[in-house]
């Protein structure tokens, strides 16, 4: 399968080749690497700390929500609704929780795969949708959170509004290949 | 923020008292904490490597460069950023480490473009419209290889894994798009920012 064989090969040289690039470029512009990257390395500890409050904030109130077993009645409501328009009921936790938490996604997603047949039109719409997913409350928590934006204006709005889009489209998507 | 966040706890405990689980809400607490502390570990050491990595393209003028090649597209996106700034050839980077499946290396790249963004906004509270369409962007999660779900499929023995790379691509590329559109209609309706009081030395 060739289309195997780039996607394998793209994800073991991006990183390297990246790295290399930066390194041999700054090298023959006469940079000096090496304190360079001491300089640079340092904010990092700065910003990761910086990002703690938002971070203990938002995971909290999402952990908390999981566990109250909320996403579950919302789908049980939801589910009804959704048989209608030929939306696979198994899918939609996972439509849920992948704006809120990766891992939480992660794990309803090889869930989805476990309980379905893997080469199932169900498992498929989970993978298209798994794949096209974006943990839209991490990205803001840890982007905001480093530079100390309190106030997100539109932004997460707008970051809920794209995520519809995205399971939409998923859906749509994936009929149209597999269903 | 404020409202949502009083939400989600409002709603946890409200559906924990009623399904019976008000035990397990309270532990997630002290789970999610601990949660918090140990992604922020990881990512301490990620963000230490790619912030110097980045401090050496910066350096060599690769950031520079890839600027100057945006410029047009970064107009068009970021009106707010001066020409020429690197804080474009940051959201590139961070743009291209997205779509090549290089998460860790994305978030530091995003926010070093945050950095730049956050010296120009006139309150260092709120987010600038720039800042909220670099957020766009990155939630919309525009992939050229999905490589995770692709290698959770192949373990599952799915018969052909990547097949979904297709598909997921039109999807991100079509939500990358109508993020910053729709950011740029929420733009005009919200109200536009302003100017702290509070004087920053930045």
């Amino acid at each position: 399968m060739i289309i195997k064989e780039i996607v394998n090969l793209i994800s073991l040289w991006a990183l390297p080749l990246i790295i290399l690039f930066i390194l041999t470029f700054a090298i023959i512009r006469k940079i000096p690497v090496y304190e360079a990257f001491i300089e640079g390395a340092k904010d990092g500890i700065k910003v990761s700390f910086n990002i703690i409050p938002y971070l203990v904030a938002i995971i909290v109130a999402v952990s908390m929500l999981r566990a109250s077993g909320a996403i579950e009645a919302l789908s049980g409501i939801m589910s009804g609704l959704l048989v209608k328009i030929r939306f696979p009921s198994d899918i939609l936790p996972l439509a849920i929780v992948r704006s809120l938490s990766g891992s939480a996604a992660l794990g309803v997603f090889s869930d989805i795969v476990s309980n379905n047949d893997i080469n199932s039109y169900t498992s498929k719409l989970a993978a298209v949708m798994m794949g096209s997913s974006e943990t839209t409350f991490y990205v803001l928590t840890v982007y905001f959170g480093a530079v100390g934006i309190k106030k997100y204006r539109y932004a997460l709005l707008t970051g809920l509004f794209a995520d519809f889009i995205g399971i939409v489209m998923s859906v749509i998507v994936a009929g149209f290949f597999f269903g | 923020m404020n409202y949502i966040w009083y939400f989600l706890i409002v709603i946890s405990i409200i559906f924990g008292a009623i399904n019976g689980r008000l035990n397990e809400v309270a532990n997630a607490v002290f789970s999610g904490t601990e949660l918090a502390v140990k992604i922020v570990l990881t990512l301490l050491g990620i963000m230490t490597f790619w912030l110097g990595i980045m401090k050496i393209a910066e350096k060599s003028g690769i950031v520079e460069i890839l600027s100057k090649i945006l410029k047009p597209a970064a107009k068009l996106i970021f009106p707010e950023i001066p020409k020429d700034s690197p804080i474009i050839g940051d959201v590139a980077m961070n743009f291209s480490a997205n779509a090549l499946g290089l998460a860790n290396a994305a978030t530091p790249m995003g926010i070093k473009a945050m950095e730049g963004m956050q010296k120009i906004n006139i309150d260092k509270e709120s987010a600038s419209n720039s800042m909220c369409t670099l957020l766009a962007m990155n939630t919309a999660g525009f992939q050229l290889i999905p490589a995770s779900v692709i290698a959770i499929l192949a373990a599952a023995g799915a018969e052909n894994p990547t097949e979904i790379i297709f598909p997921v691509l039109i999807v991100t590329s079509f939500s990358f798009i109508c993020a910053i559109i729709i950011s740029k209609i929420f733009q005009k309706i919200f109200p536009p920012q302003k100017p702290s009081e509070v004087n920053y030395d930045n």
